[in-house]
Parts: C-alpha cells; structure tokens; sequence
C-alpha cells in the first residue's frame, strides 16, 4: 500500500451519484428548442455506386424539413469513412440523412426516396478477395496499408495452392503487405529442440458499447456545439473541428457521460459531424439518434485475424524464435493495425530470442473497424496460451514455469527496434496468481467426472500502457479550493478523477476541497490524452502532477515575495502555506491565490508556457485572473515502452456432450505498477475478465456471404455476456510495485486486463480437451462436440466471419 | 432461488403486458377510425412515481419514449429498443418490465416507478443506490438506471436473496462494461447481507 494521502486509496468519483439516480446525461439525453430529428439511409448492398437520388417525394411530406447528402458534406478519399458516401462498401453504410419534426415523419419520408445502385463485387472474408478471381472489397484494390512512409491500396493475390496450402495449416507463402523482424529467426528455428507450427483465427466483433454514438448539435454565436458520445474529451477537437470543417475554438464539444467506448469512440468519428453539417444548412439543431441496429452496421468493431505461427523452444523451455503472418480483416474502411500490435505483444509478453512478423491487412466490405480493448494484443494472447502449455506439455515444463522462463521482465528489450522496458514484473504477477489460484494443488487434482472434465487455463495480456507531452492545468481560488481541469473523457474507467488526485496529493489538499471541471470544452480543459490504449493512468497523474508542482512553485515565490526569505524556506500542509522554521508565519491557501490574483502575470494565468498546446492556452487565457494557475506541459523524462500486463488463471468444468463449459474459478493479476485507485483497478480487472470471456466463447460476425448481409445485429445475436455466462464472484489483486517513470509509480490496466481472461480461457479450454488447439475465437459448443466425436468442422479451415 | 421472481416470471410478465398492449391497441385503432384522419393521438393520464402525469400518447407508442421525450425522465435509457439490454427497465405493479416494449396505453392503471421515482421522499437515495455508491458498482453507467430498478424490484420481493438469486433475477439486464461482479456486490449489501 501506498505511503499517499489520497493516490493509492479509494474514494467515491464525482459523477457515480448521478449514474445511480438517472441524473447523469448522455448524448441523447439533451433537447433543445426548434430541434429536429434526423434518420439514416444507409446502404442495403454491401458494396454499390449510388447512380441517382430523387428526394422529391419526401421533400413535399408534411414535417419534413431537409435531406442532406454526401453532396452536402466534404468528400473523403477512399478508404477513409465519410460522413456519407455515394460509394458505400458496407450494408449500413449512410448515404444520406432526413430531419424531420418528429423521428416518425423523418422514417416515413425514408420510404419515400428513391435510390438508384449499381451494385459492384464485394466480399466477407479476406481469404475470399485474396485468390485468385475473388472480388475486391473496393474498386481501387484489395489491401490497403496504413504505414509513415506512405499508404496506399494494392492489389493482392494468391494462387488457389497458395490458399490451400495456408488453410492446411503450412507456413503462407503468398504476397505480404509488410514485414519487420529482429534477431536470426532461421538460425533461431534450426537451434531450437521443439518447433512447431499452429494456423489461427480471430473473427471479428463488435464494440457494443451499451450507448449507441448518438449526437445532437446546434450553431450559436459562430460556434458549433455538439453533443457527443465521445471516449476522450480534448483529443476529440482537432478531429471533430477538422471533419466539421471549421477551427477548433469554433467547436464546443459537450461529453459529460458516455456510454462505453472501448476504443469506439476515440477519435471524432465521422457521424458525430452529421448533424453540425445538417444544422448548418437547414438553421435548426439537429439530434442524429443512432438505433441498436444502426451501431451494429456502421458502429465499430475489432479487426479479425487469420494467421499462422512457427514457434522454437530450447529444452529448457526459452523461446527462442517467433514467426509469425497475419492477414488482418480490417473491413471497407481500412483501420488496422492490429496485426503489427500483435506481433510487438508475442515480442513483449513472450520476450522471444528472434522474431519475424508479416502482416497483410485485406479490405471486406464488412462493418468499419476500429480499435477494439487491446486492439492486436488480446487476439494473439488468445492464440499464445495454448502454444505456451502445449511446448510445455512437450517439454515436462510446468505451465506457469514456462511463463515465468519467458516473461518480460526489467532487463528486457522488446519490439524490433529492441526497446528497453520502464518496468515489468510479470515474474510476480504470475507468482501471486498461481498463489491465489491454488495453482499446484489444482494441477494435481482429477479432471473427469463422467461427462464433465475440469480444465485450468492460465492467460497474460499486455498492452502499453503510457503516453507523454500532454498538458495539466489547475487552479486555486481564493476560497481555497483546488479546481482540477481535465480533458481526458468520461467513457466509466473514472481515471479521469483518479488522476486529478494527482494534483491535490502534490498539494496536501482535502479531497473534499477539490472540484473536477471536465465534461463540456467550455469547461477551459486542457489538451489532453486519448482515453483509450490504457494510457489515462500514467499520462494524466503526471499531467497533473507538473500542473501541481508548477503550482507549488508558484505558491512558494509568492510567499517568500510577500512574507520574505526564499521560496524554498516554505513549506506546505493542504491549508496553509508557512515557513518552514516559524510556522505560525504563513498564508492560507485561500490569501496566496487572491495574491496570485494581484500579482498577475504566470501566477495567475496571464502568462504561460510556450510549449502547451493551443487548446492549453485558450483555458488559461479564460481562466486568467481567477486564482493561481498551475500549467505544464508533461515534459518529465520518459524512455522505454510503458507496459501494462496482467495475468490470469481460470478453471473451467467442460461438458463433452454438449460442448459448453462452466468458469468455476477466475483470478486476475494486475500489474501495473503501484495501484492508483483500487476500486478502479478491481473494475477494469473484473470488467476485462468479463469482456475476455465474452471474446472466448461468445462474440463473433457472422455474414452471409451471399449477400453480404450482417446475421448479428442485436445483442444476444452477437453474444454479449450476460450474468449468466460469467462467474458470480471474479477474484483480482495486483502486483503493486512501483514503476520509476511515473511520480506515483504507476501505469494503465483496461486492455490487458481483458486480455489474460481470454488467454487464460483458450488455455483452459486446450486444457481440457488434452490439449487440442482450435487455433480459434470463439469456441463454440458446437466446435467442442465436432471435436469430441470427431466430426468435421462446419466452416472451412481459417474461414472467417461465418455461420 | 425465490420462485416470485424468478426469470420466467419476469418473462411472464413481459408476455403479459405485450397481451394487454395488443388488446388496448387493438381498441385504440379501432376508436381511432371514427376520427378524422391524423387525429389518433390522445391525451391519457399515467400514474408515474406516483404522480399522475398528462400526456399525448399516440397508439404505438413505447412507454421507454413517454417517459423519456415526453415527460423529461432520461434516467430511463434506451439501450437497444428491441427488449434485450435492459437498460429502459422499469418497475411496473411491483414487476420490472422493459419499457421499449410496452406499449404506453396499456398502462394507464398502473402505477410506474423509474430511476427517478425510487430515492425517498426527503431525496435519500434508496439502499439499492447507495450500496451501488458504495461498490463502486457502475462503470459506464448507462445501464445502471436499469440495473437499479431491478435489484430494487428484487429486494420487494426477495429482502435476504443469495448472490445466485440476484444473478438470476438481473439476468435481463445487460452491462457491456462487464461490471456484473460489482453490482452483485451492491445488491448484496443494499439487502444488509455480506457480498
């Protein structure tokens, strides 16, 4: 535990209350006078040319009060989503948009336009547009490869043996897209004692978050305010004022509470900016409510993968080379990156002697990608941990010895640029999960009990879990109260409260005396980060960290200008400012910001750092002259790759009659450095555990790829876990050792958290089945009895996205 | 588990209330044809948080959107309007419904209790609320509203349930944020017993 007053410790966040009574507000939760309501067209073929729209019919309805088209909103150069499109390449994908007095008009005068398509070739699973003769999920090619020196689409194809060969499981040996590599992976390869090579599959899913991406927006005074369901507050503007075309100080952005995001919501997307573009031309506000079903077709969902791996082990159970290729399904609209991502985690979390990663990312013409809860990293924890026990197997190695002969630890260089680490203690981690777990009482027990066999799986996960140069900003008024300004986002982590504690252990504050301004751009908020890739943690105690010590330098000069002596003859007590020899001479708190006030200048936000950002400094010109301004840059030294890494183990009671399985037992081990907030951390540990079960045994698209029609757009279609389907009581602790790149020790949790779970499951269910890798996500039941009786499979060997 | 409120009887419940909104409908469509056309909204009164409340209702009209555009209480949300999430779940006679899909009309004789209604009369919240304070139970939050309302149904009728009733009984309320654990934990303590 933590030597802090606050850091380390729990408390109630701010905005529960609100949660819990109905209080708190949501994109569409805000009406305002003269608005209208806008629905969607959105294509009903997969991949199309619109030819013509004749709005007329619908124009002259009753209530009906505007269309807007792909010609009213700028245009986007393929692959990247538009606002809409004349070239949809996705069965949802919006063309156009009506806004009517009521949401019921505006879906009547819907049936009234006519739309002429010209239907083009589309496709549903990448292996399908990649031989020879298959279709391309966009005119301009089949692959496109996002990289800095350049993106762009290509055509790629590969021979029908080529095809073949890789669903069989051998190593593919058709075109990649890229390729980086370290160490001597043939050498590696001939070295090692035991080599082996194992195909996979990730299919997609969806995102789901619980509240669909509505957004509401009005013009007033030259200003356009949308209402949002945004992940991240600041990092949304340039984004949102670019796809709005306007500046960012033209943009306000209201995003109190979202609904979840799990890397949905990021960035601004483009339907956030329909309806700014639709109030602008029509002079009245405009809500956009996207249905369930809408979020399903055009929301957001993690990127599939089809691949394959060669591993070499040395006897003694060090991996001495990883190679790996994967084809990622990164939909019509090109978002990606996945692939890379999990070749740097087999690098990071397996720290493999040499390593070789290509990737192919294919366009489909299925739902739009996007970063999903470690996005590249938790589909290869998925693939990896049955790897793991099965070299372990071959080696009399014990599971979790493997692990720890593999795991990532302080002296480690990772990824292929061999990057040192900031701190890594996965060794503990798996220590304390196998201590908590019973682990070697367990492993020795007896496993069949008639239908029923007991498997124990055990699952790390990593993502990183840091970012750096954002800014902080803070306050305090003369009525002694610390004002936190903060732009990281809402979208439930509660970091955003967790990390403003920051600045008020700095200086010696009450909790109670703090107040959080975020929520709304007009709250002066500062540029920060994303509230995504687990990076809240560690970026934003150190934002509010060099705010608060900025702070206190400034309360210090102030003291020592008014009472004498040198700033450092001070010190401080969460009240008063005194002398460190006397403390009967000081100022309160309350009188050091009114003289902050007085004196003017830095001290009170009339000045500022150069290197903040814009945004920055517009909320301290606002601010300036309110109290004394702490502002900075997070300018602390950083080097290495920040990780976050989590472990897990599960046992799980299998039925080989009817292929379903029970979770009898989980564990999550956090470590992610020194626990900031512990009833935070126990939330995202037990929340991913959830989501890595979901991913395990649930969630998958399925598309017709006759039609190109999505099969899943509800719910239970998709196989969101419910109560019913996780275990009643998740066990979790940490590692709780401090990382020296952070002032409080500590680093981001939310996607490895989520990751260990579905690697533990995979292991388990390996586990359980005598170590039998389906190389797939999800299992379904109908796999494990396929298996079990020794029938075929349904689906073709790596086939994707199918029934 | 407490066979009051079981699942199934949740289930029935759902059933029910489609019945009798079919039947009122059906008369409403009917009553709706002796006037002139574009005229089939009507003015009804409701009992909500027992208040009784004036409204336009038209025919097919979900209680989740009365509740929610037009008498202003937005804690009701609307998750998926297709009776899956739960997050518009409302207590109705005692029984939680999804009010996506009951129709408005058929409950003009019963009393409706939302998020909004269920903090006392001098504003405490209920212990359903606090406990979920207290757990740190939601994450998102926008299902919590749903999530309220139906361990406070639970406990009307099930003070002391085991963690496997409550389970059982919040199993038609979906959380993507997988924060099960937690509110289990919040219910357990609402009801005064150990998680």
């Amino acid at each position: 535990m933590s030597d802090y007053r606050l850091v380390g410790k729990d408390f109630t966040p701010p905005d529960v209350t609100g949660k819990v009574t109905g209080k708190a507000k949501y994109a569409e939760d805000f009406r305002v006078d003269g608005m209208v309501f806008a629905r969607m067209y959105t294509s009903p073929m997969a991949h199309a040319r619109v030819t013509n729209i004749d709005t007329s019919a619908a124009e002259a309805m009753d209530g009906v009060v505007g269309i807007l088209t792909a010609d009213d909103v700028p245009e986007v150069e393929a692959p990247n989503a538009a606002i809409l499109t004349n070239s949809p390449a996705y069965i949802g994908d919006p063309i156009l948009a009506v806004a009517a007095e009521t949401e019921q008009i505006a879906e009547n005068a819907m049936a009234a336009i006519k739309i002429d398509m010209e239907p083009l070739p589309f496709v549903t699973d990448p292996l399908d547009s990649l031989i020879e003769g298959g279709a391309n999920a966009r005119e301009e090619g089949n692959v496109y490869a996002r990289s800095q020196e350049g993106s762009g689409f290509r055509t790629i194809k590969w021979s029908k043996e080529q095809v073949d060969e890789f669903r069989a499981g051998k190593e593919p040996t058709g075109e990649f897209g890229s390729e980086w590599s370290y160490g001597d992976i043939d050498k590696a390869m001939a070295d090692a004692e035991l080599v082996f090579e194992e195909p996979f599959v990730t299919t997609g899913y969806a995102h789901m978050s619980m509240e669909p991406r509505t957004a509401m927006a009005y013009w007033e005074n030259g200003k356009c305010y949308v209402h949002g369901s945004a992940q991240s507050q600041s990092f949304w503007m340039p984004g949102l004022a670019r796809l709005l075309g306007v500046e960012v100080e033209e943009v306000v952005l209201i995003s109190e509470n979202t609904g979840g995001g799990f890397g949905s919501k990021i960035g601004a997307y483009p339907i956030a900016a329909l309806p700014g573009w639709f109030s602008k031309k029509i002079n009245r506000p405009v809500q956009l409510r996207v249905t369930r079903e809408q979020e399903y077709y055009m929301g957001s969902a993690r990127v599939g993968f089809q691949g394959w791996i060669r591993m070499g082990f040395a006897a003694d159970g060090s991996i001495l080379g990883s190679d790996v290729f994967i084809i990622e399904d990164i939909g019509a609209n090109a978002t990606g990156g996945d692939a890379s991502s999990a070749g740097g985690a087999i690098s990071l979390v397996y720290n493999a002697g040499a390593m070789r990663f290509r990737g192919l990312p294919v366009l489909t013409n299925t739902t739009p990608r996007g970063a999903q809860r470690g996005p590249g990293q938790n589909q290869i924890a998925a693939v990896m941990a049955p790897i793991m026990d099965k070299a372990a197997k071959q080696l009399s190695i014990d599971p979790v010895e493997i692990r720890k002969i593999n795991a990532t630890n302080n002296d480690s260089l990772v990824y292929s640029d061999r990057r040192t680490v900031t701190s890594a203690y996965m060794d503990e981690a798996l220590d304390k999960g196998a201590e908590m777990f019973d682990w070697e009482r367990r492993k020795n027990q007896p496993r069949k009990n008639g239908s029923k066999v007991r498997g124990l799986g055990i699952g790390q996960g990593y993502h990183s879990a840091g970012a750096t140069g954002f800014d902080g900003l803070i306050r305090i008024t003369p009525d002694g109260k610390l004002h936190v300004h903060t732009g990281v986002g809402n979208l439930g982590t509660y970091s955003y409260a967790s990390t403003s504690r920051a600045a008020a252990e700095v200086l010696n504050f009450d909790w109670e005396d703090c107040e959080i301004h975020r929520g709304n751009s007009e709250n002066n908020l500062p540029w920060n980060s994303y509230q995504a890739g687990s990076v809240s943690t560690f970026a934003h105690t150190r934002t509010n960290y060099v705010a608060a010590m900025d702070a206190l330098r400034k309360m210090k000069a102030i003291a020592a200008d008014t009472m004498g002596g040198e700033p450092d003859d001070y010190e401080i007590d969460g009240k008063r400012i005194f002398r460190s020899d006397n403390a009967a001479q000081g100022m309160s708190y309350g009188a050091i910001a009114a003289r902050a006030i007085q004196l003017g200048g830095e001290y009170s936000g009339q000045t500022y750092p150069d290197d903040i950002n814009a945004i920055t400094k517009r909320s301290v010109e606002n601010l300036a002259g309110t109290g004394l301004v702490g502002v900075a840059k997070d300018n602390l030294p950083q080097e290495g790759v920040i990780p976050g890494l989590a472990c897990a183990f599960v046992e799980i009671e299998m039925d080989l009659e009817t292929g379903k399985y029970e979770i009898l037992d989980y564990v999550g081990i956090a470590e992610c450095g020194s626990v900031l907030f512990p009833a935070g951390l126990a939330q995202q540990m037990k929340g991913g555990a959830v989501w890595g079960m979901g991913m395990a045994a649930l969630e998958r698209h399925v598309y017709d790829p006759q039609n190109g029609l999505p099969a899943n757009i509800g719910y239970h279609q998709c196989g969101i876990p419910s109560y019913l389907d996780v275990p009643s009581v998740t066990r979790t602790s940490a590692v709780d050792l401090p990382d020296p790149q952070n002032p409080f020790g500590a680093r981001g949790i939310g996607e490895p958290a989520m990751g260990c779970s579905v690697a533990a499951l995979t292991s388990a269910i390996s586990d359980a089945l005598d170590g039998h890798i389906f190389g797939r996500t999800p299992v379904s039941p109908d796999m494990v009895v396929n298996h079990v009786t020794g029938r075929d499979q349904s689906f073709l060997p790596l086939q994707t996205n199918n029934f | 588990m407490n066979p009051q409120l079981s699942r199934r009887r949740f289930i029935k419940a759902v059933i029910a209330s489609s019945v009798a909104a079919a039947s009122s409908s059906g008369i409403h469509s009917a009553l709706a044809q002796d006037r002139p056309r574009g005229a089939v909204e009507r003015l009804i009164s409701l009992n909500i948080n027992g208040q009784t409340r004036r409204v336009d209702v038209s025919p097919q009209e979900t209680l989740a959107h009365t509740l929610r555009y037009k008498l202003g209480l937005t804690g009701t949300k609307i998750g998926c309007n297709r009776g899956e999430c739960g997050a518009c779940t409302v207590i109705i006679d005692g029984v939680t419904n999804y009010s996506c899909s009951t129709l408005t009309h058929s409950v003009r004789t019963r009393a409706v209790q939302t998020v909004e209604g269920v903090q006392s009369a001098d504003g405490s919240l209920h212990p359903v609320q606090q406990a979920f304070i207290d757990e740190l139970s939601p994450q998102c939050g926008f299902c919590t509203p749903g999530q309220v309302m139906s361990a406070v149904a639970l406990l009307q009728e099930n003070p002391k349930p085991t963690r496997d009733e409550v389970r059982h009984a919040m199993a038609g309320n979906l959380c993507r944020c997988g924060a099960y654990d937690h509110y289990l934990n919040g219910v357990m303590r609402a009801s005064g017993q150990n998680s």
